[in-house]
């Protein structure tokens, strides 16, 4: 499994999107959130976005008021984990406009979406903004 | 239950209340608030009406995921949502259960039948949502029922479910292993398609499937090359690098095909995340083309010039995995390094501080050490932490491999231990210790440096060090005669501030000051022998009552002094050439007995001091203190009665308390003084299991005898304390065998529980030499002849390991490091495969390679589940035979029948004639490339349909044409 898990968690450290590629309880979820948020959120920008946390990598990027926070396998390929981050936020953009905190809020679910489009257990199986916005448009269409 | 009201139906409050409600309350009414929404939902949730409950629903879900608000309950709700004919209900029902359900979930088999409605529904976006709910939840039970229908969507017209459910397969092979006969094929046709979609989905499925067993998909190597000539999608590129990284180490034929394309990527890619993988790959699997490394390093070298962190941060990692085979790559960057050890990042910093140590040798070990430490003392508590760690970690490599001067390396370990923010007092306690007894030269150092520790007031208050402190007593009690003021020792040991000390070390401190005690006391009576030696009757006198009296060990104290002194003297007299050798091993300690300091007040204070300062320690509530406290004051009784009346004591030598003194202090000497020598882990191993004893029996009634003792913790268990521990009890059993005079088997089930308990500290011994249920101790030189021969065992096999790695050019010798022959390092376990992925490989293997035999060893765990495996395998074992026998006999009649039998059975089943098509395809792909490759092709072909006996290597018949 390349990536364990995606976050998204605000200035504050309140998550606001959860997606697990892997079964955890609500504990575990719990407490690997506050041990990610307080490594990740304390670190400045001159530093790297890699950190090894347990077993596992997190790549992280900041925009704006919010931090994607992925967690990946050891041999994941850092860069690329930042680039498939700016391709989601690139994706929400286009189908938000101008996304921020309050779009994610209010529209888990077709975040949601878009990541399972993007991502299936855990490998990336779709990266072009088109094809990963085209089911949504529809549903929203039909609705 | 009352049905709900229209009421509740209508005004409903939806998932964008709850996030307005909840985001206007204060911290302080939060739980209140969310405690009446729960409320709310369990009310709505039960609704007859499907609008209803899927609200309450989504907003479950939204709590769940957000809140961290349980809703296991809900389960069978969310399966009513995904039941509902309207989409919408569906798709909140489906993220629920994709967000919610476990393996261990109660009602997930009931979602079977409704997701495979929904994969046959004509709705693509239905089917999507069951397959993406499969990949997250897939249990084993529903990947089995609902393999075919994925199959079936394999070959769907539109790209957007075929995608979905290649994705899907991940996790239908992980739980369904079988399913890999049904779907591999159509995996493996996928790898052709022209649709990038696709073959980003499948080449991401083989990514994982490699990272498990990547020998089963080495067949596929050609395909997996195409794309990584042919394609233009970076992310596809750096999956099938990693695939590649994989297989490289298994086909050493591969590396030589794929340097090229790979380099020309690193060349012409602007995309930073493909160079980094191709540098990756290089790196890690093709060390040997200079070229191609020699291009990573170029790139790396941009990484490192880059201001961007991350890339600097992936080029020393890069660096890093180079380090090892490249040191080149890591000098010649090594301005970048070093300047990165003061980044802001600590990520960066440590990862350059690794590169620091990779580049530590014996010659700049010195250097590049004293610049981290002065490093060290300024930086971050963390940081200067990593930083000891790693010096600590590089110089004890191979039993300390790199250090040619030990008496720098033990100033060193010193100096670290007085960095304020040192925390490494376990790891430098156990390389003081190690030192000590592997390296003999270094022993007046390292009790120097322990005297230092000890009287630094300083360290006594950080409790990081207290356990180097206490390694720091031991090397003092155990190398005292190295010491050039022993009293001073033993006031540093008895200093008030030690009560700030926890228990486990204060007892060390107690002990070691006890050897103190008998070394000082031990050396008055040598001086006074010398000065009474010319009245020689009292000295053949004292010779015959204790020869009379140590009817079993007097020899063999004789014996043990020669081993364990002998070699101390002739290190001292290299170094003191002036030594008088009188005959025992104390006096060849002229930088204290010299000096004659040693008078008769001085014993009485020390006596007295210790008096002193262990009564209260006589009443203390650990044990362990006490009990040693005790014994320490009962043995300065019975000294001080000697000394109390000096004057008539010196008129009176021939008193009998005096001999009886002086007698005890020789053995309790003797015993301390044995050397302490460095045990092999394996040592137990290699002790033979006595015939009478019974390890199976049920001890519970033992149990019941000792349940009120209490054990040490096993995480208790550190260097210092077993060996303390031993002479501890080794020197009681001493008095006690001579005062009480009982027969000392009586100890020995005592005996064989500290054995079980520190076994790793008992010495090898012989089978036969030993009697079956006596574990003689590895230091007590009175309990048996049998512990004469382990100790010698020990020694030779020290004498036999000695490494003699001396440096010509080095002005000062480097010392004999002890080193034990084997098992230094710790055993290795050997890896057993799981049996899912055996499965799942075993499955694979069949479909890819068809009928060919497989020579690695994954196939040795048959599962009832698969009898198709087994089948499998059985033939398998069958190829192999007749290959042996061909090979012996080529025109033996059996085994070419019994294959040619075998080939009948493989067509006739269906799998088989599909993998044999499947490898047809590839070959036919082959036939693309390149007019040669086709031409070994035919050949290839023609030899296994012809079946000849000269048939095949077993390993990875497909690839070999393509390579060559």
């Amino acid at each position: 499994m390349g990536i364990r898990f995606i976050l998204m968690v605000n200035k504050q450290g309140q998550t606001r999107l959860a997606q697990y590629y892997e079964w955890l309880t609500l504990e575990e979820r719990r407490a690997l959130e506050g041990e990610i948020v307080r490594k990740c959120l304390a670190r400045n920008d001159q530093q790297c976005s890699f950190v090894e946390h347990r077993n596992y990598k997190i790549v992280y990027r900041r925009y704006a008021s919010l931090f994607f926070l992925v967690g990946v396998d050891n041999d994941e390929n850092e860069l690329a984990i930042l680039e498939f981050i700016h391709l989601l936020v690139e994706t929400m953009d286009r189908h938000f406009g101008n996304v921020c905190e309050l779009d994610i809020m209010f529209h888990l679910e077709k975040a949601h979406f878009m990541l399972e489009e993007m991502v299936m257990n855990g490998c990336i199986v779709e990266t072009s903004k088109a094809n990963i916005l085209s089911p949504i448009q529809l549903m929203d269409k039909t609705s | 239950m009352a049905s709900p009201s229209l009421m509740d139906t209508l005004f409903q409050r939806g998932l964008d209340d709850i996030i307005k409600g909840v985001r206007h309350q204060q911290s302080s009414t939060e739980s209140i608030f969310m405690s009446r929404v729960i409320e709310e939902i369990r009310r709505e949730i039960k609704s007859t009406d499907l609008q209803t409950k899927s609200t309450a629903l989504q907003k479950l879900t939204y709590l769940n995921s957000i809140h961290f608000i349980d809703m296991s309950w809900a389960s069978f709700h969310a399966i009513e949502c995904i039941s509902s004919p309207a989409f919408s209900h569906k798709k909140i029902g489906y993220l629920a259960i994709s967000q919610s359900f476990s393996e261990s979930t109660p009602v997930i088999l009931l979602i079977s039948n409704q997701l495979r409605k929904d994969l046959k529904s004509g709705n693509e976006f239905e089917v999507s949502l069951a397959l993406d709910c499969l990949s997250r939840i897939g249990t084993v039970d529903l990947c089995r029922d609902l393999a075919s229908e994925v199959f079936i969507l394999m070959s769907s017209s539109k790209v957007f479910i075929r995608k979905k459910a290649i994705g899907v397969v991940l996790r239908l092979f992980e739980k369904y292993p079988d399913a890999v006969r049904v779907c591999f094929k159509k995996l493996v046709e996928s790898l052709e398609g022209s649709d990038s979609p696709i073959v980003s989905a499948v080449v991401g499925v083989f990514c994982e499937l490699s990272a498990k067993d990547p020998r089963s998909y080495l067949p596929l190597a050609p395909e997996f090359y195409r794309i990584l000539v042919d394609s233009k999608n970076n992310w596809v590129l750096i999956k099938v690098l990693k695939i590649f990284v994989k297989l490289a180490p298994l086909e050493p034929r591969l590396a030589k095909r794929l340097v090229e394309p790979i380099c020309d990527h690193m060349r012409k890619t602007g995309a930073k995340s493909l160079v980094f993988e191709c540098i990756r790959t290089v790196v890690t699997s093709f060390t040997e083309y200079e070229s191609a490394m020699k291009l990573a390093a170029e790139k790396i070298r941009e990484f490192l010039m880059e201001d961007d962190p991350n890339l600097k941060y992936l080029g020393l990692h890069a660096i890093s995995i180079m380090a090892p085979k490249h040191l080149w790559a890591v000098l010649e960057n090594k301005d970048v390094v070093i300047q990165s050890l003061s980044d802001e990042d600590p990520n960066i910093k440590l990862e350059s501080l690794r590169l620091v140590m990779a580049m530590a040798s014996e010659s700049n070990l010195m250097e590049t050490c004293r610049v981290l430490v002065n490093y060290a003392l300024k930086s971050d508590p963390d940081f200067c932490n990593e930083i000891l760690g790693s010096i600590l970690s590089t110089c004890c490599q191979n039993v300390y491999e790199v250090i040619i001067d030990f008496d720098w390396y033990v100033s060193l370990l010193g100096e670290m231990s007085r960095i304020p923010n040192c925390k490494k007092g376990e790891e430098i306690e156990n390389q003081l210790i190690d030192i000590g007894m592997r390296v003999k030269d270094v022993r007046p150092e390292l009790v120097r440096i322990a005297r230092d520790l000890l009287i630094d007031p300083a360290l006594l208050g950080n409790p990081f060090l207290h356990r180097l402190l206490s390694a720091a007593a031991w090397v003092c009690g155990e190398y005292v005669e190295f010491s050039r003021n022993p009293v001073e020792l033993m006031e540093a040991l008895l200093q008030p501030r030690t009560s700030l000390l926890p228990s486990s070390i204060r007892t060390v401190y107690v002990q070691s000051a006890f050897k103190i005690l008998i070394f000082c006391i031990h050396s008055y009576f040598l001086q006074k022998e010398d000065m009474t030696s010319e009245v020689s009757d009292l000295a053949s006198k004292r010779e015959c009552s204790e020869s009379s009296d140590l009817a079993t060990g007097k020899a063999l104290v004789q014996s043990d002094q020669d081993e364990g002194f002998n070699p101390r003297e002739s290190n001292q007299s290299y170094e003191y050439p002036s030594v008088v050798d009188t005959g025992d091993g104390q006096s060849s300690t002229p930088t204290f007995m010299e000096k004659k300091s040693l008078m008769h007040e001085s014993i009485v204070n020390l006596l007295n001091l210790m008096e002193l300062v262990l009564s209260p320690l006589s009443s203390s509530l650990d044990v362990e203190i006490q009990e040693r406290a005790c014994n320490v004051l009962g043995f300065i009784e019975l000294v001080q009665q000697e000394f109390s009346n000096p004057l008539i004591r010196k008129e009176a030598n021939l008193d009998r308390e005096e001999v009886i003194a002086s007698r005890v202090v020789e053995w309790v000497h003797d015993g301390f003084s044995e050397e302490l020598g460095p045990v092999s882990v394996t040592a137990q191993d290699r002790v033979p299991i006595p015939d009478e004893l019974v390890l199976k029996e049920n001890l519970t009634d033992l149990e019941a005898i000792c349940g009120g003792v209490e054990l040490p913790a096993p995480g208790s268990f550190s260097l210092t304390s077993p060996y303390y521990g031993e002479s501890a009890v080794f020197s009681v059993s001493n008095l006690q065998a001579e005062e009480d005079s009982e027969p000392s088997t009586e100890s020995t089930s005592l005996l064989t529980e500290h054995r079980k308990r520190h076994e790793l500290y008992y010495l090898p011994s012989e089978k036969n030499k030993i009697p079956a249920n006596d574990y003689p101790p590895a230091n007590d030189p009175s309990s048996s002849i049998n512990t004469n021969d382990a100790t010698e065992d020990l020694v030779k096999l020290a004498d036999q390991s000695l490494v003699s790695k001396r440096k010509p050019n080095h002005a000062k010798p480097r010392p004999v490091v002890v080193k034990l022959e084997e098992g230094e390092a710790a055993p290795v376990v050997s890896k057993k495969p799981e049996l899912k992925d055996d499965l799942l490989s075993g499955a694979i293997h069949d479909i890819l390679l068809g009928n060919e035999a497989k020579a690695a060893s994954s196939q040795s765990n048959p599962s009832d589940k698969s009898s198709s495996k087994r089948k499998g395998k059985a033939k398998h074992v069958d190829l192999l035979d007749s290959n042996l026998a061909v090979g012996e006999q080529p025109n033996h009649e059996n085994p070419s029948s019994r294959r040619s039998k075998h080939r009948g059975d493989g067509k006739q089943k269906s799998k088989k004639s599909k993998g044999k098509k499947n490898g047809d395809g590839r070959e036919d792909d082959g036939e693309k490339e390149s007019q040669k490759i086709r031409d070994h092709h035919g050949r290839h072909k023609s030899r296994q349909r012809a079946d000849a006996p000269i048939n095949v290597v077993p390993q990875t018949p497909d690839i070999p044409d393509y390579l060559l």
